[in-house]
């Protein structure tokens, strides 16, 4: 292995390695705006890996799918939904089930889980990809704590979109994988429309908490 | 004479781009009914008319039976719904405006699901099913009230986690099929994968697929990822309902399918049917216990979808010629009966003006043609003979018996209990003293009535060259 390929490998890991910690940042974040803050973090850094991943291997598009990264998610929708919030009068603490440090623990479990089950059947695989898609495995499942530990609509979007995140370095990291971009763009549209469906909740005042627990009970007794 | 793979794929295209903007709910409602219709003639070519695929598309023995009932009921679901609507405009439940975003909805939606069965790459097809769920969400929301925006909301969380973990699964197959296809746009080519299946890395593939079964099996409703589907159901239009249960379940289930093919191709990989058939077996008790306390009609056969993607699933799980054929001619029955029962309850619904099943009753007195519709189509659901569903169940259990006893056992008191909830209520619903309005309907009972024909007649004759056809796909389907 040359120095070059090393180093290239080595940025390349360090910057997954980066997208796994600002997830864990994301578990701990009891405000809305912080959370928000981080999100915009987590899309940056993507943006960075999927930036590195495009020189690495010589794949002008997966600039434009970089591009998407900083542009949209990590600036445009943060900012749509911080405007929300404050308009909402959301820009609160926000409640979280189960206490800080079960859920950072689950966390941890998690990642070891993804780590187990991926780098032992990547062995063919070649390095970067392989270390890539168990970063990103963890990602998507800390994505999925995050939005199940959380009750506000909101904050399960931001959930979902660092899930995403995960999904976006995972396809970036498998070398020459064709429509990447496509999906990223098809991606964008999906959280556009999530973005927009939090907004029509508002504006249709039908709701006036954005909190799942309230949607939930919009059901009515058993039916 | 054009491609008919193309006209399929740009007739919806086209028209929702003119329903999008045509004013007067009537020429939409008729235009919907005519793109639907040529979609469907274009469709009716298929079997004879084989175009070659390409990259990016593909016909083959498989898809050409999704792809005929997706264009058949969405013809007919298209005709029930310009009936239908019309009577949610006089209610003032939806606007004219909102109807001309349902029309060219409706269209986004077929071309999905048209996509994602024809698409010869599985990264195309993902997003063909993501554009599908996408525009379902949208119409499942279309009233506007609480209910409806909470049913939308989380069937478009469910579905985007699911879909997400299908993405994941994909690039999975990817990185397994790099080794030996290479690299770029071939690698996720769905004729090369199966081409090249025994030499994928098992492994890889073998995560990938309980990604693809957890995120497509939450699309086609299997316990334990089905909580979006009752709520989707129950509380947007019914001629979506129909679409819902009648097309976009299968859309999901024939993505999975696809990737439990190329996982039977592989020797080293794990086997796909233990996993399906456990999914499937637990959906279909599932949803047979849940059956019992349903007080909303829609809500109640929304279960009862549940169910019966529960058994098509064990039955392509328990796999082999047999179980295979047992699970495409479920599907295809259950997909008429289910979206048949629907414009039933949509017109039902209507009249009563009400969704609660303790505020109908002695349908069968005051609207004998929707009554009697209802009580076919429960019986037909409920696996009654002389209907399709019953030779369908009658296979997916006698296959069963014959090899895995105890599982047939349990599949049949799952069928016994569902069997029993919906007579319960049919009875309720059906017979008896009159319950709430009994105003006159203005419905067209023709799709209903022609949905019920197609299944009256698979259950006493089916003919031959079907039998053939779907004993290939079953073959193909290993």
């Amino acid at each position: 292995m040359t120095a070059a390929h090393g180093l290239s490998f080595d940025i390349a890991h360090m910057l997954a390695g980066g997208l796994v910690l600002v997830s864990f940042m994301m578990l701990y974040q009891d405000r809305l705006t912080a959370l928000l803050h981080v999100l915009g973090l987590h899309a940056f850094v993507l943006s960075l890996s999927v930036a590195w991943q495009a020189h690495i291997q010589d794949a002008p598009g997966l600039y434009i799918a970089a591009g998407i990264a900083l542009g949209f998610k990590a600036i445009l929708v943060p900012q749509a939904l911080r405007r929300m919030i404050f308009r909402m009068g959301l820009h609160r603490e926000i409640e979280t089930v189960g206490g800080i440090g079960l859920t950072m623990l689950a966390g941890i479990a998690l990642v070891a889980l993804s780590l187990r089950v991926m780098l032992p059947v990547t062995v063919h695989a070649d390095p970067v990809a392989r270390e890539d898609i168990a970063l990103a495995l963890s990602v998507v499942l800390i994505g999925l704590l995050t939005m199940v530990t959380r009750r506000n609509a909101i904050s399960q979007v931001v959930g979902f979109m660092s899930l995403e995140n995960g999904i976006n370095l995972a396809a970036t990291g498998a070398r020459g994988m064709p429509l990447v971009v496509e999906i990223s763009v098809a991606f964008s549209v999906l959280i556009a429309f999530i973005v927009i469906g939090v907004f029509l909740f508002r504006i249709r005042e039908r709701f006036d908490t954005v909190d799942a627990v309230a949607i939930d009970s919009a059901r009515g007794g058993q039916r | 004479m054009p491609d008919p793979v193309t006209a399929i794929l740009l007739i919806p295209l086209a028209a929702a781009a003119i329903l999008a903007i045509l004013p007067d709910y009537r020429i939409g409602a008729a235009l919907n009914i005519a793109a639907c219709l040529l979609a469907l003639l274009c469709a009716l070519t298929l079997p004879w008319h084989r175009p070659a695929g390409g990259d990016y598309l593909l016909v083959d023995d498989l898809n050409i039976v999704f792809v005929l009932l997706n264009c058949f009921i969405g013809c007919t679901t298209s005709a029930f719904s310009a009936s239908y609507i019309g009577h949610e405009l006089q209610t003032g439940r939806l606007q004219p405006v909102h109807l001309r975003f349902y029309h060219a909805m409706f269209q986004v939606m077929l071309f999905g699901m048209n996509l994602a069965l024809l698409a010869n790459n599985i990264g195309l097809m993902w997003v063909a099913v993501e554009l599908a769920t996408l525009t379902t969400v949208m119409m499942v929301g279309l009233y506007r009230t609480a209910e409806a925006l909470e049913a939308a909301w989380k069937y478009f969380i469910l579905g985007s986690v699911g879909i997400a973990l299908a993405l994941f699964g994909t690039i999975l197959v990817y990185l397994a099929a790099r080794p030996s296809i290479g690299e770029g746009m071939d690698a996720m080519i769905w004729a090369n994968l199966l081409a090249h299946a025994p030499q994928l890395d098992p492994s890889l593939l073998n995560i990938a697929f309980i990604f693809l079964l957890l995120g497509y099996g939450t699309k086609v409703g299997l316990a334990p990822m089905h909580a979006w589907l009752p709520d989707a159901h129950a509380e947007g239009p019914t001629p979506i309902s129909a679409v819902l249960s009648g097309l976009l379940l299968n859309v999901a289930l024939y993505a999975l399918l696809r990737f439990k093919m190329l996982m039977a191709a592989n020797p080293l990989a794990i086997a796909p049917g233990p996993l399906m058939a456990g999914l499937g077996l637990l959906s279909a008790i599932f949803a047979a216990f849940m059956l019992y306390r349903r007080r909303d009609i829609k809500r109640m056969f929304a279960y009862s979808s549940i169910e019966h993607m529960g058994i098509i699933v064990f039955a392509f799980g328990m796999a082999g010629p047999l179980g295979n054929f047992a699970g495409l001619l479920q599907m295809t029955m259950h997909s008429l009966t289910k979206s048949a029962i629907f414009f039933s309850v949509g017109h039902i619904a209507q009249v009563k003006g009400t969704q609660r099943m303790e505020d109908m009753g002695g349908l069968t007195d005051s609207h004998p043609v929707l009554g009697w519709g209802l009580v076919a189509g429960v019986a037909a659901i409920a696996g009654m003979p002389p209907f399709g569903v019953f030779t369908s169940e009658f296979l997916v259990v006698s296959s069963t018996f014959a090899r895995q006893p105890i599982l047939a056992v349990v599949l049949v008191a799952g069928l016994l209990l569902a069997f029993g909830a919906l007579l319960l209520r049919l009875t309720d619903v059906g017979f008896g003293p009159v319950k709430g309005p009994a105003g006159p309907v203005r419905a067209s009972y023709i799709p209903m009535l022609a949905h019920f024909a197609l299944v009256l007649m698979a259950g006493i004759w089916l003919p031959p060259a079907l039998v053939v056809w779907f004993q290939h796909v079953a073959v193909l389907l290993g």
